[in-house]
């Protein structure tokens, strides 16, 4: 099982380094964002349940207003995931462009 | 009082020899040319020196030697051995044995003569 | 007003559009063109057959009921995709390197490709899977009906038609859906079509969406005051069935056979879900922007008691929109068609791949499992089963009557198929998960499943009313729809919530209890840590390892001494205390890795640790390896075993060689000590006798004569002892050249017996059979002579018999002359047989011959000339045989 750069001998035990490279550290938060990018959703999307229903309340929501409120919560969500699709484009042709060596393709 | 021999050799012209040597002396000269009963013949013949050759048909002379040494009667008897395979590790192995006298052929007929004197007086002595 | 005829005229010619469109997509991808087959568009596109007819029409019925709580169905959905990071990138990853042709393909996959769970789901999904085709089937039919009113004139027979329409819906999924058989081959024609569809089922809606706000309401503002004051416009939302609906949806998004289809089975590549991911929620958010209006206009401009599940259909029909309307019907005959249609193939798949194929290969045990025979029989279980499942669906479709009953079956369905998750995202995060357990799991759900609502919503009463109001036997706990006396929640929710959590509940605790097989095991590693294999940097992450067990692992690869050595080392460099066990570092696992790689290899010893440490996965990759590995060792130690057996047959040869140098060593001792007894002996006799001759005085003329000739005799024994003293060595030595001549073998013979017959002074009379010996020679006729003449001296001088005789006979056996010199006298004792040729070996006491050097000349001789003598025991007398090659070769050196 070779190391990268194993060309002879055994390699020395590769410390993990403390701090990433900004690149990798911008592409684990990313992956973070977007990991969290349904819990927001859903987050989101629960809220509806607290409004004011017309069987308990006098004043009850309006149904163009819960339309508005959640297509526009869709709208947001989608837009996020536009923009965290761009940055991840943009991450994987960067990896593509300095391909790392992978161990299991020898 | 005559004194008597016997020759056990294979080779018919060296016993012709030595027959011929030891009975000029004054010996009388029995023969005989097989290890195999050599013994008996010998303890039959009661000679005063036997002559006794190694390399014998059916048993060695050592062996013919070393039997002939188990015997009381013959312990002292004088033996001369004589080998054609003159190496030292015969002689020992016929020293161990109980020869009195080792011989090397091919040998001077007086070497001979002398070892036979010798071994006589010294039995005689005795 | 649109006839009933245009409108199958023009729906005919939808049809032939979309095979036309799916048949040139199939050749296009064929070829190897059309990239745009493959582009991320057309998958999000593919992606909407999840949208069904009951969501197109469906949705607006459900909003003019019960307000925004349709929206739920597509906000599930739009969470599943924007979490496609961690979530549907993994499902596609595992789905593309397992090469997983369906979701039952895929359970079973993960949990040690168990036959029993795919069958499990096969069933769930044909059963949840039916149902829904019969629901599409409904909503042809129903939207033909209303043309069908529209036009008094035309003949229009709903049961035909709908016979015709799953039977068309059949022959496409047929056609282009088992078109070829490796399910990585993806279906170009099928998804290019489905993904027209999606759009014409989309621009219909928003056509149609779009015509009601601004053509009928007057515009936006209208349009939202007339929304707030319609009989829906006030939000009233059921929590449960809220949140319940959009975990169902999302759930359903996942585990539905036709969405797995398209979004695993058919993905082109993994990228595309970064596009879907957006794309897929905003097509989603489009075919529900204009859900509410039409329900409300709907609402407002139909009689009272119009069905407003077809508002999308009669609103424009109303407004004398005929051609609006013949788009809307179109828009979902799209949406029927492609569910249809990819449900189809991907049930028939399941079905064919789990249920028809291992008994078709059951029943074909022992007989010739032929590849190409499989092939077909594949393909047609898949057609056979496209078939069936359109006409199951066609059965449930004329059995039910097409009642209202269909109509909740969609939610039916998804609450069905969504038993699935628990097994399905267990499998995809936790390596604990067992094969026991997703079974116990999908068993439980699955069973609640169909007691609180299959059953219970099945017209006909298959579930007598008694049950449902006091549960079975009277037991009010069993109760189906208020099962452990919970009562008054919303069927739905109530079987969702029971079905689920206990589903995952048995999942779980079954899981924790059974132990899977190593197969499980594997694939759970490759299924949980898809990612890491290949884009995970090298090494160990030690978390959960656990000391105990490497070191339990190490002591069984190193033995007890090394492995308690190397951890104590190692413990003392990591704390200064070597009396514990370290811990996992991943400094210390590479170390350890490295260590153990040296006995087991390295794929192994990384498997092993991976297996162990957890924190890896064992890919298929690492199996090759290990594989490779093995192989290699295998090889290795094969090699070892050669060579050991190579040096072990050199030791024994070496030891051989010694024995025979000993042994020559010791016969050069022996030859010598026989040399200087056969010099001596002559030498004694001839000193003897000349000193007699020189030292006796008056010997007589006839001893004197007579001593002479002894030492003459003497003298000449010695010369002929070292001539062949000479001659042997010669021979031996392999220095010898050969005169080699031609002769017949009678004149060898007669010369032989002559020189020997003439040298000796006994009499032998010798028998030739001569017509015999007539037999050319190419050899070393002195050499041969030579021998023979000692033969036949032999003879002569130890044949024991009154009359002595030779017989010497001659034979030509296949290229070699054999020649075979017998006597007639008492032959040489059998102890003696093996000695005759050795050198100085003399039977007997007769001291007649030589030195007894003879034989063993002849011998050199005639392996010298190729040929060989030999004693020839048991013919009365002495025999010997003599060997030689017709045509002399050079012998063997």
């Amino acid at each position: 099982m070779s190391s990268p750069g194993d060309g002879k001998g055994r390699p020395a035990p590769v410390r993990p380094s403390l701090f990433l490279e900004r690149q990798s550290y911008r592409r684990r938060r990313l992956a973070d964002a977007a990991r969290l990018l349904p819990f927001l959703g859903a987050a989101m999307l629960a809220l509806p349940l607290l409004w004011p229903d017309e069987s308990e309340a006098a004043e009850a929501l309006p149904l163009s207003s819960a339309m508005f409120y959640i297509f526009a919560c869709w709208g947001v969500l989608i837009l996020i995931s536009v923009v965290f699709g761009i940055a991840a484009r943009r991450m994987a042709a960067r990896e593509d462009a300095e391909p790392e060596a992978e161990p299991w393709q020898r | 009082m005559s004194r008597k021999v016997l020759l056990i050799e294979d080779e018919p012209n060296i016993t012709e020899a030595i027959r011929f040597l030891l009975t000029r002396e004054g010996w009388q000269v029995e023969t005989h040319a097989e290890g195999t009963d050599a013994v008996q013949v010998i303890l039959a013949a009661r000679p005063d020196l036997v002559i006794l050759d190694v390399m014998l048909p059916g048993k060695s002379g050592m062996d013919v030697l070393r039997d002939l040494r188990e015997h009381d009667e013959m312990k002292v008897l004088p033996v001369l051995m004589l080998t054609a395979r003159g190496q030292s590790r015969d002689r020992e192995m016929a020293e161990q044995a109980g020869v009195s006298r080792f011989m090397t052929k091919p040998f001077s007929n007086t070497e001979v003569l002398t070892a036979v004197r010798d071994l006589h007086a010294q039995a005689s002595q005795s | 007003m649109a006839t009933l005829n245009i409108l199958i005229l023009v729906c005919l010619g939808y049809v032939v559009l979309l095979f036309g469109v799916a048949f040139a997509a199939d050749r296009l991808a064929a070829r190897g063109g059309g990239k745009w087959l493959r582009s991320p568009l057309i998958y999000t596109l593919s992606l909407s057959i999840y949208c069904t007819a009951w969501t197109f029409y469906g949705a607006v019925g459900n909003a003019a009921r019960s307000g925004l709580e349709f929206v739920t169905i597509y906000l599930g959905p739009t969470l599943v995709m924007i979490s496609w990071w961690w979530g549907l990138r993994k499902l596609v990853r595992i789905g593309r390197s397992q090469r997983v042709t369906s979701i039952a393909d895929l359970i079973s996959s993960r949990y040690g490709k168990s036959n029993t769970l795919a069958v499990c789901v096969t069933i769930l999904a044909v059963l949840g899977g039916t149902p829904y085709i019969a629901l599409q089937l409904q909503s042809i039919t129903l939207s033909f009906s209303i043309f069908a009113e529209a036009d008094p004139t035309g003949l229009y027979r709903e049961g035909s038609s709908v016979f015709w329409v799953a039977a068309g819906l059949a022959v496409f999924a047929i056609l282009f859906g088992t078109r070829n058989l490796d399910a990585n081959e993806r279906h170009h024609g099928v998804v290019t079509a489905i993904a027209l569809e999606s759009v014409v089922k989309l621009f219909a809606l928003l056509a149609v969406g779009i015509f009601v706000v601004w053509g009928i309401a007057g515009g936006l503002g209208p349009m939202m005051d007339q929304i707030d004051a319609s009989e829906i416009g006030q939000w009233h939302v059921d929590a449960g069935r809220w949140t319940t609906f959009i975990f169902l949806s999302a759930a359903a998004f996942v585990c539905l056979p036709r969405m797995f289809q398209v979004m695993v089975v058919e993905n082109d590549d993994e990228s595309h879900l970064r596009t879907a991911a957006w794309a897929f929620p905003l097509y989603l958010l489009l075919m529900s922007l204009f859900v509410v209006p039409i329900a409300v206009v709907g609402l407002d401009l139909m009689p009272e008691g119009s069905n407003p599940d077809l508002f999308v259909l009669t609103v424009p029909l109303s407004q004398g929109n005929d051609w609006l309307a013949m788009l809307s019907f179109i828009g979902g005959f799209s949406s029927a068609t492609s569910m249809v249609i990819v449900t189809a193939m991907a049930l028939s798949t399941m079905v064919s791949n789990h249920v028809v194929m291992p008994i078709w290969l059951n029943t074909q045990e022992g007989t010739a499992s032929v590849s190409g025979d499989v092939r077909t029989i594949v393909l047609m279980a898949r057609r056979v089963s496209i078939a069936v499942i359109m006409a199951l669906g066609y059965f449930y479709y004329r059995l039910s009557g097409g009642g209202a009953a269909l109509a909740s079956i969609g939610l039916v369905a998804f609450a069905g198929i969504s038993q699935i998750v628990p097994a399905l995202v267990g499998g995809l995060f936790w390596r604990g998960a067992t094969r026991t357990g997703a079974l116990v799991g999908l068993s439980v759900g699955f069973l609640l499943w169909i007691y609180t609502l299959l059953l219970p919503g099945m017209e006909g009463g298959i579930i007598p009313a008694s049950v449902i109001e006091n549960g079975p036997f009277g037991w009010g706990w069993l109760r189906p729809q208020a099962l452990f006396g919970i009562d008054g929640i919303d069927p739905m929710v109530h079987t969702v919530m029971w079905s689920l959590s206990l589903n995952t509940i048995a999942f779980c605790v079954a899981s924790m209890l059974s132990f899977p097989s190593p197969l499980e095991r594997l694939q759970g590693a490759q299924f949980v840590n898809v990612f890491d294999h290949s884009a995970a940097p090298r090494g160990w992450t030690g978390s959960v390892a656990q000391s105990e067990d490497l070191m339990i692992m190490t002591q069984r690869i190193l033995g007890t001494n090394p492995a308690q050595e190397f951890f104590q080392a190692e413990a003392e460099r990591q704390n200064g205390r070597p009396g514990r066990l370290p811990e996992p570092t991943p400094q210390f696992l590479e170390r350890l890795e490295r260590e153990l790689s040296g006995s087991v290899g390295a794929a192994t010893a990384h498997a092993m640790i991976g297996q162990i440490v957890g924190g890896a996965s064992v890919s298929v990759e690492d199996l090759l390896a290990v594989a490779d590995e093995s192989a290699q060792m295998l090889e290795y130690s094969s090699q070892l075993e050669a060579k050991s057996a190579e040096l072990s047959r050199t030791a024994r040869q070496l030891r051989e060689a010694n024995a025979k140098l000993t042994q020559v060593s010791m016969q050069k001792d022996a030859f010598l000590s026989q040399v200087s007894h056969e010099l001596r002996t002559p030498m004694t006799s001839i000193r003897a006798f000349s000193e007699i001759m020189r030292d006796t005085d008056g010997l007589s003329e006839a001893e004197q004569t007579r001593y002479a000739a002894i030492i003459h005799d003497e003298a000449l024994r010695l010369t002929r002892l070292l001539d062949d003293l000479l001659d042997l060595s010669v021979l031996e030595s392999g220095q010898v050249s050969l005169n080699m001549g031609d002769a017949s073998l009678n004149e060898v013979l007669d010369r032989a017996v002559s020189s020997a017959l003439a040298g000796g002074d006994r009499k032998l009379s010798v028998r030739r059979v001569r017509a015999s010996e007539r037999i050319p020679l190419h050899t070393d006729l002195d050499r041969l002579g030579q021998v023979f003449i000692n033969l036949i001296s032999n003879a002569q001088k130890y044949c024991d018999a009154a009359e002595p005789v030779l017989t010497i006979s001659a034979h030509d056996v296949g290229g070699q002359v054999v020649i075979d010199f017998t006597d007639n006298g008492g032959g040489i004792p059998p102890e003696a047989q093996s000695m005759v040729f050795e050198k100085f070996a003399r039977v007997g006491s007769d001291k007649a011959g030589g030195a007894g050097l003879g034989l063993a000349i002849c011998r050199e001789i005639m392996q010298r000339l190729g040929g060989d003598v030999a004693y020839l025991p048991g013919q009365g007398g002495a025999a010997f045989r003599v060997n030689l090659p017709l045509a002399y070769r050079q012998a063997a050196q």
